[in-house]
């Protein structure tokens, strides 16, 4: 797909909306820290203002020289007689753009918000024992590496992106607001985080029985979710405008679709939570909210509303489903559900986009596939191989003093909670 | 257990992305992009139970 060309009211449009994509990472700090304990609430936050600071330094630096736009300068190879782009070849520091209102420039701008967001994702996953200095490394590798070159098979007119023309497989593997590229992406990082830190001490018996370690504060949780929604009704409308070439005039559709999967899969988690266990769960009604988010990204433009209800419905029941096998059958530690919202949820975003989406050719899950396959085979060795270096490198788990203290106090010198009681740890197992 | 389990993730997506690059369209084609994605899914249980065998040890 060659790079829009724009009138200026559309590329004010997308500006504008483009200003509203920091509210994702906004409400994903404030999930992240209100999933977590009082005692590292401060930390989380912290860890989440410098993960995107690191992130979108790193690139600006250099992420964007391998990860370029459509019709930019990339590097080819030649396979089975067809040409299929699979690295750009744009100078360092954005040195190549006009940095103006061009499709380009806004695609640009857009990518260091995104790849900010997907450097916030995996904080859930480390919270209570990730040192700050480690999580800023790992969201350099990622924004360095991981991020831009799977961008560019996505968004920069590659490989991925090239499978509907080179292959006849649809549109190619088709992403519109980064549930691939962003939530996958950053989803598979916490996965790895969580193997290469383990779980928090006290999560699991000897007998490999979990504990519940409950959020601190649902009232967090649940207002980062409304302030994530206008984010990511933003996103999900910035993306489909310049990343998959929709019409401007269908961000009326994108944003009721965005809002249905997420209300969708809020009300199902919260049914589930009530049928099972007596009552609302606040806390997985938070996840079944950001679950809906995440799947609604890959194809908000191309579903129909009922389409889009039932595309949140499925995902609100399946990370419910995620997070209690993650947890109870897999002992994987992980306090925010990261890998359950933003992996298993995207996965779905992504098959689903394909099944449900208007004018959705014979091809295109076949597309689909691929690309989760890609994330899969690709993306989840490369972070962890990197992350496991790092970890070689620069141990990225606290030391048991710090985890006994709380990550505020340790990393930090103070508590976010100066004057409260925080309580003992009772609900661990001895 | 784990480096097995991330190998056989690499060499699933490689029969995945060998089947689009070189195979025509058609059942083969479907075939083999089925059979890399099998490769992977035992890829990745075999990873995710490693992992457990793991923590499990280490108590």
């Amino acid at each position: 797909m060659p790079v829009p060309s724009f009138s200026q009211t559309s590329a004010a449009l997308c500006f504008l909306l483009i200003l509203l994509v920091p509210l994702t990472v906004a409400g994903l700090a404030l999930v992240n820290a209100g999933l977590g304990r009082s005692r590292s609430a401060a930390h989380v936050m912290l860890a989440s203002l410098c993960a995107f600071g690191v992130a979108a330094t790193v690139y600006v630096a250099i992420g964007f020289s391998w990860q370029g736009a459509c019709g930019r300068p990339a590097h080819f190879v030649t396979i089975g007689g067809k040409t299929w782009n699979w690295i750009a070849a744009e100078p360092f520091f954005l040195r190549g753009l006009p940095l103006d209102l061009s499709a380009e420039s806004l695609i640009a701008l857009l990518q260091v918000f995104s790849v900010g967001l997907a450097a916030v994702i995996p904080l859930s996953a480390g919270s209570d024992r990730w040192r700050l200095g480690a999580s800023c490394a790992s969201s350099a590798l990622l924004a360095g590496c991981t991020y831009p070159l799977f961008a560019h098979w996505v968004w920069g007119g590659g490989w991925l992106s090239q499978l509907g023309a080179n292959s006849g497989l649809g549109r190619g593997f088709a992403d519109g607001g980064g549930t691939s590229t962003i939530q996958a992406v950053g989803g598979l990082t916490a996965l790895t985080v969580t193997w290469i830190l383990g779980p928090r001490r006290g999560k699991f018996s000897s007998a490999g029985i979990p504990a519940a370690i409950p959020g601190h504060s649902p009232v967090l949780a649940l207002a980062g979710c409304l302030i994530a929604w206008v984010g990511w009704l933003a996103l999900n409308s910035a993306g489909a405008i310049l990343l998959a070439g929709v019409e401007p005039s269908s961000v009326v559709l994108i944003v009721l679709n965005t809002s249905l999967c997420a209300t969708a899969a809020g009300l199902t988690a919260a049914v589930v939570t009530r049928m099972r266990f007596g009552r609302p769960d606040a806390s997985l009604c938070a996840n079944g909210w950001m679950a809906g988010l995440v799947s609604s990204s890959a194809a908000a433009a191309f579903l129909k509303p009922a389409a889009a209800i039932l595309v949140g419905i499925v995902a609100g029941g399946l990370v419910l489903f995620a997070i209690d096998l993650l947890e109870s059958r897999l002992a994987i530690d992980d306090p925010g559900g990261a890998v359950s919202v933003h992996a298993v949820a995207g996965i779905w975003g992504l098959l689903a986009g394909s099944l449900l989406s208007i004018g959705g050719s014979d091809g295109q899950w076949l597309a689909q596939l691929a690309g989760i396959a890609t994330l899969l085979g690709f993306v989840l060795p490369l972070t962890y191989s990197l992350n496991w270096l790092l970890d070689k490198v620069y141990r990225q788990r606290v030391d048991e003093e710090g985890e006994m203290q709380g990550m505020d106090l340790y990393e930090l010198g103070a508590g976010a909670y100066p004057d409260f009681v925080v309580h003992s740890d009772e609900f661990m197992q001895r | 257990m784990k480096l097995a389990g991330f190998l056989l993730l690499v060499a699933g997506w490689a029969i995945v992305v060998a089947a689009l690059l070189l195979l025509p369209s058609g059942a083969s084609r479907l075939a083999f992009v089925l059979a890399g994605v099998a490769v992977q899914v035992l890829g990745l249980v075999l990873a995710v139970r490693s992992h457990r065998v793991l923590e499990v040890e280490r108590g």
